[in-house]
């Protein structure tokens, strides 16, 4: 607009100085084309540059102090580890029923130590789709009615009281184990968390209590901790379904240790507590073992991208390199260490690099091809978890209460003799010591290292600051192509207009066109309310289809689509009819459209980007071409050029992709092959990411999906 | 009259001097009427069930009602000058770094009612004057106390940090004022001004076993000063005082035969003796002393135990246990032989009634100091007798907006003479005061309180039968909760739950460790209706020894729950460097703006800026006058074709600059 009352004035007149800043956003709107071809290449660009900029970790809080102390872990304690090892397997091979046996042999050896022991039962609490409890801070849960004996888990816990602590804060321990088909890696783990305790007794050091859980995992180690959780932090003071749980037997059974230790050891039917949290470590053990060497592998990324504060990560990393000499692993996306493309790429840095270098010497940037590589798996593998926010591990749940934790899983090189599980004992343990002991030592609580982060490696990371640049610069085109299409639009239809009539005399009839014309975006947003109102429809639609009893994931997706297209057509009839009458008069109405529609969409993707980075990240890299392209694809035609071809090309593969459910089955056939692909994955999938309540699920329904409607419907727009 | 004054001062100072030092020596043979100032030393010791030995160290001071002054023999003066000058009358003050194990040390007896502490610094006191001047006097007296024992009690001098209790406090009385410290470190620092108050320091009698290390490797360790004065000072006598000291200190005896042996000797509680324990012994009591005494006790459930070990004997235990040839003893042996031995009178409460050994430790000397031990022979085990319910507080909910804080009572089932508390006729019931002291920024919603008794949700009216509360008031002062629970005597459980909203509080008023979190005090949870003595049959020579004394005092049972950690909304502390650069900045920004449109005018500028357009030429200037043209929003006037040397050199300096660049890019590359 600005453009047009420049061209419209005398060339001979002083022009009126346009402050610098607009000058400046009517430069950028005008060449929108070129500023967003930039600026989603760098964006790209950026990205893949993310490796290349990952700073090393430093252990930012000097209380920690990690390492500072020699382990006192003995050899002793990792016999009394041992010790608990074999009488587990022991008992396992008898195969009690209910694994009842397994749970008293732990509450014994943890009494003997002169812990205070307590059993909770729980039940496993199904994971529900609630509407409006997104993003709400987790209840007490719902009481469920007539809960059978047969499903009921037993977290077994211990907790160690500080001998001279305040008993204000506590440090957790948890180790999953699942009395009914236990792994020999769960008893080890076991073994390593009770080598641990044993000397965590002794010690004078303490100032945070300790507390050891042993999560009954047979419904899964995730629901065990969040019963355990739900009970410290909310717990239910009246309760009736308490109750049912006493009246079976076997509980009861459960309940007859001999207390005939003296060191001040307690049983206690009912629930214990030890003060705040201040972290929490899941410590595992794989049963199956490939590597050459002891390797550890790290999981942080909890609901909705949330990670753990870096400090707990580094802690862990220090320990595990620099003295226990385990190999620390972060997990990684294992298709994308093979790509040649990206071996290509990372040659190319590692030049750009030495060309850098030799210039300055100082630069300190660029990394070998092959690092290079692994820490783009890394980061892929990074940004996917914690974009799908669904926790990778029992950890999860710790995060839902503010508490920072991670797994820890141990996957030991391949052996069995007596040797090598005393060696793991005693690492493992040790490890554990010292990230305890380097907790203990915090004062407060973690704050000072970064909780926004992606980690490339288990010692580099890539801090908010500089992640976000790559994300601002492919969404940043987004307003100025809204806006050039949106003058645009106006002034292709002021022209129009103003051939016809006398440009200087303009009439009362005019100046109301003109108001008229100037408000008519508002045809085009009440169209995408339209179909962002029909998306939060489709996002709502399966809390109902739950309902349905006995339904396969594939007939209640089809259920799903069915009723998402009965929905739409129903909302386009009953809301949408008076548009019809007026697109039919207008000419660029698609590009009103377009640009209402790429401004919502860089909304939604600023707001993502806050709850949660990866999924904006995403979503941007397929929502951010597919809406800039869009063009009725009757124009394209019409044109016939080479570009116009070009782009009817990328639109119809973009609208393609972009389509929610073939993105993920594109997804899913790239990781696991497209054999085993079924229409009820997908089903399963959303599921799973409303029982979690990830953040993810909302933005394809109420972001990606309206906006892949809207570009469609651009697409075929007739004009 | 100077020089005449003087010498007859010096003389006077002579003559007091030595009437001073004859009253001193004589102080002890006068048996006038007039009490004397007195001091006893004490020390209880009481094997705990889980394999640690409580020693309790009692020293008591008094100074009675007199009219000489200023001038004590034994008595601290500093105490008599605080007590004096603050009106006080009655003051505790407790330093405990640990915390008491309700459960297997025992909650029900004088000692931890009296002697179980919140962790850090407790300290109440009663004063004796018109309700608007305790405040000031409060103030003053917490600087002194800071002063007295190096510790930083004047923090409970703002107004935010200490309450009024109305009546919950079991020293009950509208004059008293009441605040804890719970984040008080507790040092040696804060021991040697205690042991300064003591006549014999550490240097002789009992306090000479309070070796530091050992102290301090305890489990719990609380010094506690006492004091109360008798007698105000009304008709110009100073008032009486007496103060009382305690140090209880948890010990773990080291026994190296239980590390070697674990399995096997893993169940028989340790063997102790007096130099194992503190590494040292008493060589006879303090001669300031009036009586130096050790005592042992053997609670009431370990008798029980041991006479149900007796059993087979069918004699009476006790006769055994208190009979003189105590080292035929088939279960324990005592190292020294007991000058005398006490048997509680059983009570309505219990059957059992606890035994005390007496040592006196007058009758030994350097040449053959004191050492008492106890072996174990076999194992015993025992349970010690518990508050009829236990307490246990903790917070709820997560999120730095809002929470609850919970205080659960749970029946401890140990109680056997429970029923037999209080009979109602038919409903009998328990009394239960809670207490409970809440900072501002945790602020509390009343109406939220909620009771659940055997997990049922009661009307709040059924069960509290008198609340009081004074509700926070921002910066100003601590919300205070008192409450009177009236729980059937049936109950097994109990839970209150009271909501909070986390509030913020201005940057200067967190301190240095704001993400810790800030504390919630311990509350403090009292059963009126239980009484915490112990009767022992002797009553002649009682009366001589104010720790036995003491137990005979009918206190109510009292515990203290856990301190709360709350972790508060903390602002980023660089926020302040952030807003001075942010605001230099716009500053900045103003300024260079404001100077720029003074500076301009825009007429001649334009004139300025045709003629350079005219001077220009060349492609690239063009290239650049073009951009720079779009970029201020204007059209780029076509060139005029008069070449200017101000543009050739200007086109020239750039390729000048290019070349070099270029040419040092190159050279760096192939040359390094």
């Amino acid at each position: 607009m600005a453009e047009t009352k420049v061209k419209s004035h005398n060339d001979d007149k002083p022009k009126p100085r346009v402050r610098p800043i607009v000058r400046l956003g009517i430069f950028l709107v005008s060449h929108s084309f070129l500023v967003s071809v930039v600026c989603c290449t760098s964006g790209v660009l950026a990205l893949f540059l993310l490796p290349v900029l990952a700073k090393n970790t430093y252990i930012s809080e000097n209380a920690l102090m990690p390492g500072s102390a020699s382990p006192m872990l003995s050899n002793q304690h990792v016999l009394d580890g041992n010790r608990l090892v074999k009488d587990l397997t022991n008992s396992n091979l008898k195969s009690s029923e209910t694994g009842i046996g397994s749970h008293k042999i732990i509450a014994q050896y943890m009494l003997d130590l002169g812990a205070e022991v307590s059993f909770h039962k729980f039940h496993p609490q199904m994971n529900q789709f609630h509407p409006l409890h997104f993003f709400s801070s987790p209840d007490s849960g719902k009481i469920q009615e007539n809960y059978s004996c047969s499903s009921y888990g037993i977290n077994t816990v211990g907790i160690i009281r500080a001998p001279r602590g305040d008993g204000k804060e506590a440090i957790v321990l948890v180790t999953p184990y699942n009395a009914l088909k236990s792994g020999f890696g769960e008893a080890l783990s076991l073994g390593i968390a009770y080598s641990v305790f044993s000397l965590l007794t002794q010690v004078t050091w303490l100032a945070k209590d300790i507390i050891w859980l042993v999560a009954d995992s047979q419904f899964g180690e995730y629901a065990a901790v969040a019963a355990w959780l739900r009970e410290y932090q909310t717990p239910k003071f009246s309760s009736s379904s308490t109750l049912n749980a006493e009246m079976c037997p076997d509980i009861n059974n459960l309940f007859e240790i001999k207390v005939h230790s003296v060191a001040g050891s307690k049983f206690s039917n009912s629930f214990r507590r030890a003060g705040t949290m201040a972290a929490a470590l899941v410590l595992k053990v794989r049963d199956q073992s490939e590597q050459f060497e002891d390797t550890i592998s790290i999981y942080a990324e909890a609901s909705n991208g949330q990670m753990p504060n870096l400090d707990l990560i580094n802690v862990v990393n220090y320990l595990a390199v620099h003295r226990q000499g385990l190999r620390v692993n972060v997990e990684k996306l294992r298709s994308l260490l093979n790509s040649s493309w990206l071996k290509s790429l990372g040659e190319f840095f590692e030049s750009l690099a030495k060309v850098a270098k030799r210039l300055n010497p100082k630069c300190k940037f660029g990394i070998p091809a092959t690092e290079y590589v692994e820490g783009t798996a890394t980061l892929a593998s990074s940004l996917y978890y914690q974009a799908l926010g669904v926790p990778t591990g029992p950890h999860g749940a710790f995060r839902d209460y503010q508490v920072d934790a991670i797994t820890l899983e141990i996957s030991p090189k391949f052996s069995l003799d007596k040797v090598w599980r005393n060696d793991i004992l005693l690492r493992g343990g040790r490890l554990i010591e010292g990230v305890i002991r380097s907790v203990n030592n915090l004062l407060e609580k973690f704050h000072q290292s970064f909780f926004l982060y992606l980690l490339t490696s288990p010692s580099k990371f890539v801090s908010v600051g500089v992640y976000m640049i790559a994300f601002a610069l492919l969404i940043a085109p987004l307003p100025m192509v809204a806006a050039s299409l949106y003058v645009d639009a106006n002034s292709s239809s002021n022209c129009s207009k103003g051939d016809s009539s006398t440009p200087p005399a303009i009439t009362d009839a005019d100046e109301h066109g003109i108001t008229i014309r100037s408000w008519r975006w508002l045809n085009s947003a009440k169209l995408v309310f339209i179909v962002h109102l029909w998306g939060a429809i489709v996002s709502l639609l399966p809390y109902f289809i739950c309902q349905i009893p006995d339904c396969s994931p594939t007939t209640s997706f089809v259920i799903w689509v069915l009723l998402s297209i009965l929905s739409l057509l129903i909302l386009n009839t009953v809301l949408a009819s008076p548009l019809a009458c007026v697109k039919a008069s207008q000419v660029k109405e698609w590009a009103l459209v377009k640009s209402v529609t790429i401004s919502s969409v860089f909304i939604g993707l600023g707001l993502m980007s806050v709850i949660n980075f990866a999924t904006a990240e995403f979503g941007a890299l397929l929502l951010v071409p597919m809406c800039l392209l869009a063009q009725p694809l009757k124009l394209d035609v019409r044109a016939g050029t080479l570009r116009s071809f070009c782009r009817i090309i990328c639109n119809l593969v973009l609208g393609h992709i972009a389509f929610p459910p073939a993105a993920f089955f594109l997804l899913k056939g790239m990781l696991d092959g497209f054999g085993s692909a079924n229409v009820g994955d997908f089903w399963m999938w959303v599921e799973s990411l409303w029982a979690w309540n990830s953040a993810t699920y909302l933005f394809i329904g109420m972001v990606q999906l309206p906006c892949w409607v809207l570009c469609v419907s651009i697409l075929f727009h007739s004009c | 009259m100077a020089l005449l004054r003087r010498p007859l001062l010096v003389l006077l100072l002579v003559v007091t001097h030595q009437f001073l030092q004859l009253w001193i020596v004589f102080g002890s043979v006068n048996e006038e009427g007039q009490k004397q100032e007195e001091f006893f030393e004490e020390l209880l010791l009481k094997p705990l069930p889980d394999r640690k030995l409580l020693t309790h160290f009692h020293f008591q001071s008094s100074a009675p009602p007199s009219s000489n002054g200023r001038h004590h023999h034994l008595f601290p003066k500093a105490i008599s000058q605080l007590v004096q000058k603050f009106r006080v009358k009655e003051m505790e003050l407790s330093f405990t770094q640990g915390r008491w194990n309700y459960e297997s040390w025992g909650g029900f007896d004088s000692i931890p009612s009296s002697n179980a502490k919140p962790p850090g610094v407790e300290l109440w006191a009663v004063f004796d004057v018109p309700q608007h001047l305790i405040d000031a006097l409060w103030k003053n007296l917490t600087h002194t106390l800071s002063g007295l024992f190096c510790a930083s009690i004047n923090f409970l001098e703002s107004s935010t940090a200490y309450s009024a209790p109305e009546w919950s406090f079991p020293p009950a009385s509208g004059n008293l004022r009441y605040g804890t410290l719970p984040r008080e470190a507790v040092c040696t620092e804060n021991l040697t001004p205690w042991l300064k108050l003591l006549p014999c320091r550490d240097k002789a009698g009992i306090s000479m076993l309070l070796d530091r290390p050992s102290i301090y490797r305890g489990f719990y360790h609380s010094q506690r000063l006492h004091l109360t004065s008798t007698g105000s000072g009304s008709e110009g006598l100073d008032p009486g005082i007496i103060l009382e000291q305690t140090l209880t200190v948890v010990l773990l005896p080291n026994s190296q035969r239980a590390s070697l042996a674990r399995a096997s000797e893993k169940h028989i509680q340790p063997s102790w003796s007096l130099r194992s324990i503190f590494g040292k012994e008493v060589s006879g009591k303090c001669v300031l002393a009036e009586n130096s005494n050790v005592y042992l006790l053997l609670d009431r459930g370990l008798v029980a135990e041991l006479k149900q070990l007796h059993k087979e004997d069918e004699e009476s235990a006790e006769k055994v246990l208190a009979s003189e040839n105590y080292w035929t003893n088939p279960i324990f042996e005592l190292s020294a032989k007991p000058d005398r031995i006490f048997i509680e009178e059983s009570s309505l409460l219990s059957k059992n009634s606890s035994i005390l050994y007496k040592f006196e430790v007058e009758k030994y000397s350097e040449s053959e100091p004191f050492d008492l031990g106890l072996t174990w022979k076999i194992p015993v085990v025992w349970l010690c007798q518990q508050a009829p319910l236990h307490a246990s507080r903790f917070l709820m909910g997560s999120g730095n907006e809002r929470g609850a804080i919970a205080i659960s009572l749970k029946s401890t089932q140990s109680c056997e003479g429970f029923t037999g508390a209080n009979f109602d006729d038919e409903r009998c019931e328990l009394r239960v005061d809670v207490f409970q002291v809440v900072p501002w920024y945790v602020k509390v919603y009343f109406h939220s309180l909620q009771v659940f008794v055997d997990q049922q949700p009661k009307a709040v009216s059924d069960i509290i039968e008198k609340i009081h509360v004074s509700p926070s008031k921002d910066k100003v002062s601590p919300g205070v909760m008192e409450l009177v629970l009236k729980l059937p005597c049936s109950v097994s459980s109990a839970a209150l739950t009271i909501e909070f909203d986390k509030g913020f509080l201005h940057i200067d008023e967190y301190p240095p460790d704001a993400n810790q979190g800030f504390d919630i005090p311990s509350a403090i949870v009292s059963f009126p209706n239980f009484h915490a003595s112990m009767v022992f049959l002797e009553n002649d020579s009682l009366n001589k020894s104010p720790l036995l004394s003491k137990f005979q005092e009918k206190s109510p049972v009292m515990s203290y729950t856990e301190v709360l950690l709350v972790p508060l909304t903390t602002p980023d502390f660089s926020m302040p460097y952030n807003v001075i650069t942010i605001t230099c900045t716009v500053f900045a920004l103003y300024f260079g703006s404001l100077l720029n449109a003074l500076r301009r005018r825009v007429a001649e500028e334009e004139r300025f800026l045709k003629d350079k357009a005219a001077k220009k030429s060349g492609r690239l200037p063009l290239l650049l006058s073009k951009l720079s043209a779009k970029l201020r929003g204007r059209h780029s006037e076509p060139p005029h074709s008069t070449p200017g040397s101000s543009s050739l050199v200007n086109s020239k300096l750039v390729f000048k600059v290019i070349l070099v660049a270029g040419l040092a890019v190159c050279w760096q590359y192939y040359f390094s």
